[in-house]
This record gives structure tokens, sequence and C-alpha cells, in this order.
């Protein structure tokens, strides 16, 4: 079973079908277990029960970025091995990664209030994350704005991969500026800083929202694909019906 | 080499002839700049404050109103086609474009800052410092700025969604031009270090820009 494999919709959507049902227990269960995990954690000496907004905020900021890498193969797929899955899978990908960016800044902001004294600064790590946001925002308004999907799909892709720039921008900007946001600290070199009781609950609920992204982009994908069916199907309908009543009215055919 | 020479000489000239759009954006730069007065209020110690960032702001709104032509008009009478299909290579020939749109309609706006600046009050070591952060910063506009132009010539769309697609790249070069500018008038922090980071985005966006560019037509045209 390889990549080329899948090019086939109908293949597409059967295995999908399949898959479905288990990736959706399995979200529920990683949810259950992360979130139990993360409601047991222990407050911290510092910031008391506020420090668990970074159960919910660290897998959505990681998802923002992960989401804009997921497009960004797709795009290559779309502009380099034309796979005809590659545009479908950029576009049910875009409105995910926005709403877990908008959540990133949601999330971020009501953790900021207590911790920083406000709900936004206009530090590097806000403000990339705040660009990436708006990328996201002017690629669905692409989508939108053409008609053609195959037109748009290779419009999308450039423009996915002219944005993707921003996403080492966003992921070492705590480190070359030094500002508000805190720097890195789960995936750095010599070991996360980050004390066990609060390393796990997090991992966990990293993957357990990494797997509900995966849920939701392959049900996207499907309803994308069934989409451009219906629509396929009606232009064929509306064909049809349109050579009927030129073939029952030949008087109103321009000779 | 010849052609492309001869492409940014005829791109110059139809953007100073009659029809060409390169100084309507040094004009809309200046209505910009006077509009500010109006809503700010005519305080001249708050203008010198702002004036950098008011510099700087017109000059993306103004670069980027002038962008809408740089495909359509070649798109509309089918020279596009023509430097698609032609022998010399894409990339190379959409840095030509740019380069000569920049010329054409970059450098005035950045001639025309000093005399903005006295209308802003600001003194002659900031608006050469404006200037010059001008200078190095509008490349980077113009460059990331074809990407969008380049989308949406082959989505026969222009205007707002231009703008939606390009102002979210523009805004590290605003943060960095208008952080060195005042960083040479006033800050604490040296000169050297956001006029660098410029200067480096503005070569980034020299590569980045004639390839994706070059990408968008070539699978974008039909």
């Amino acid at each position: 079973m390889t990549l080329i494999d899948l090019a086939n919709p109908s293949r597409f959507l059967s295995l999908t079908a399949r898959l479905l049902p288990y990736l959706v227990a399995g979200t529920v269960v990683l949810l259950a277990i992360g979130l139990y995990l993360s409601a047991t954690a222990p407050d911290d000496y510092q910031q008391g029960a506020t420090v668990k907004i970074m159960f919910i905020h660290v897998p959505n900021a990681w998802l923002s970025m992960f989401v804009w890498a997921v497009m960004s193969a797709s795009a290559l797929g779309t502009l380099v091995w034309r796979h005809p899955l590659a545009d479908v899978a950029a576009k049910a990908a875009a409105p995910i990664g926005a709403s877990f960016t908008f959540l990133a800044l949601v999330t971020g902001s009501l953790w900021g209030r207590p911790m920083w004294g406000t709900y936004w600064e206009w530090d590097a790590r806000l403000t990339s994350v705040l660009i990436l946001f708006l990328m996201y925002l002017g690629l669905m308004a692409l989508w939108r704005a053409v008609e053609d999907p195959a037109r748009a799909a290779r419009a999308a892709a450039v423009l996915t991969l002219v944005g993707a720039i921003n996403l080492p921008i966003i992921k070492f900007s705590v480190d070359w500026w030094n500002t508000l946001h805190q720097p890195a600290s789960v995936f750095r070199m010599g070991g996360s800083t980050l004390d066990r009781a609060f390393l796990y609950p997090l991992l966990v609920m990293a993957i357990a929202f990494t797997v509900l992204f995966i849920t939701l982009h392959v049900a996207a994908m499907r309803n994308e694909i069934l989409r451009r069916r219906v629509r396929s199907l009606q232009m064929m309908q509306a064909r049809a019906a349109s050579n009927d009543v030129g073939a029952t009215s030949p008087a109103s055919q321009p000779a | 080499m010849t052609a492309l020479a001869a492409l940014i000489r005829r791109d110059i000239s139809i953007a100073l002839r009659v029809g060409g759009g390169a100084l309507i954006g040094v004009l809309f730069f200046l209505t910009v700049v006077v509009l500010m007065p109006f809503a700010l209020g005519p305080d001249l110690p708050l203008l010198t404050r702002l004036g950098p960032a008011i510099l700087w702001l017109g000059a993306l709104l103004a670069s980027l109103l002038t962008l809408d032509r740089l495909f359509t008009a070649d798109h509309e009478d089918g020279s596009l086609d023509l430097i698609v299909m032609g022998r010399t290579p894409l990339e190379l020939a959409c840095a030509a474009k740019a380069l000569a749109h920049w010329l054409a309609a970059g450098l005035p706006l950045i001639v025309a800052t000093p005399v903005l600046g006295l209308l802003l009050n600001l003194d002659m070591a900031a608006t050469s410092a404006v200037a010059l952060t001008l200078l190095a910063g509008t490349p980077a506009l113009t460059f990331t700025g074809m990407i969008g132009a380049a989308l949406a010539v082959t989505l026969h769309r222009g205007g707002l969604l231009l703008a939606v697609l390009v102002l979210p790249l523009s805004i590290p070069v605003l943060i960095f031009g208008v952080a060195a500018s005042e960083a040479a008038i006033s800050g604490p922090v040296p000169f050297g270090a956001p006029f660098s980071i410029l200067c480096a985005l503005s070569l980034v966006s020299l590569v980045v820009g004639p390839f994706a560019a070059a990408a968008s037509l070539r699978h974008g045209l039909d």
C-alpha cells in the first residue's frame, strides 16, 4: 500500500470508512486520559491552578504549526506529483488549522491575563502566531475566491509554501528575541526543563490533539471528496437537463 | 541578458508614460501622509514621534496599490503569455519585472520621503534614516508582493484578495523597518541589528519572490 494507491478517491473513501471509527475511539480515549491527568496534575507553586491552561494551550499551539506543515507537504504533492488527493488534503486542513491557531491565541491570552497582567502583548511569539492566523484566513479566502478547485489548489499551494517560511520564525522567535513569552522548555537540547508531573499530562494531551486533528482531517477530506462528487453530479444533471430542453424544442436552437 | 534589459526598459517606460501607474503611487503616498495630521490632530511633537511609522505605513500601502498592475496589464494585452512561453527563464523574467517595478514605483517613494518628512516635522537625520530603511526595505515589499500579484492574475481576481494575501507577508518588513528607523532616531538599541535583519528580509524575498511568482504563473495560466 503506497501513497499512490490512495490516489483513487473511491479507495481512499472505503479505506477511511473502516479507519475512521478507530480514529474516533482513539481520540476519545486519549483525550479522556489526557484530561484526567491534567485535572489531577498538581498546582504549580507559583502559578497555582492556572498552570492547567498549559495542557490546552500548548497542544493547540503545536498543532497550529503542525497543520501548516501538513498543508505544505500537501502543497508539494499538488505542485510536484499532481497527487489528486493532495489539494483535497490542503483544502480540508486550512479551517482546522485556523481553529487551532485561534484557540492557541485565545487560551494564551486567558493565561496571559493572570500571569503577565495583560491579555495581549506585541511580543515576537504572539505576533508571529497572529500572522500565522491571518495567513490561514487569507488562504481560506483564496480557496473561496475561485470556483475551479484545481486552479485554486495550485494558487493555494504556492501561497502555502511561501507561508511555511513563518514556521521556523515562530519556533525560534522566543530564542531570537528575548521578550515576554517564555523560551522553549519541552523540546530543547539537554532535555526538558518541565517537571515530570506536568510533562506526562502535556505529552498525552499533545498526542491526543494530534490524533484529534488526524480524525477531523480525514473526516473533512471525506466530506470534501463527497462535496466535489455532488458538484460534478449536479453539473452533469444540469447539462443533461439543458440537452433535454434543446432536444424537445429544436426551434430554440440557433441554426 | 539583453532580453532581460529590454524587459526592464520596456516596463519602466510603460510605467512612466501616460496610463502607467508609477507616479500615482507617490501621489497616494503624499495623500496618506497628509491625512494623518487630520486624524491625529496637528500636534507637531506627536507627529515627530509617529513620523517613521506613518512614512512606512504610507510606503507600504502605496507599493501595495501599484502592485495590482504588475502582471494584470501584461495579461490583458497577451504579452504575459509571451514571457511565460519565451526562452528566458521565467524566474529571471519575474525578477526583472519586479526590479523594473521597484525602479519605477519604489524609488520615487524614497525620493519623496524628505519632502514628506518636512510635513511630519522630522529633522534631517531622522528623515535620512527613514529614507535609508525604505531603500533597504521596499525591495522586500515589491518582491513578496509580486507573489500575490502573480496569484491574483492567475485567479482573475485583484484588489482586496491581493491585499489580504500580501499584507501578512509584509508585516516583518514593517516591524524591522520601523524598528530600524526608531533606533537611528532615538532608540537605545543599536541601529545595526534591525537594519541588518531588514536587509536580510530583502535578500530572502529577492530569492523566494521570483521562484514563487514564476511557479504560480506557470501552474496557473492556461
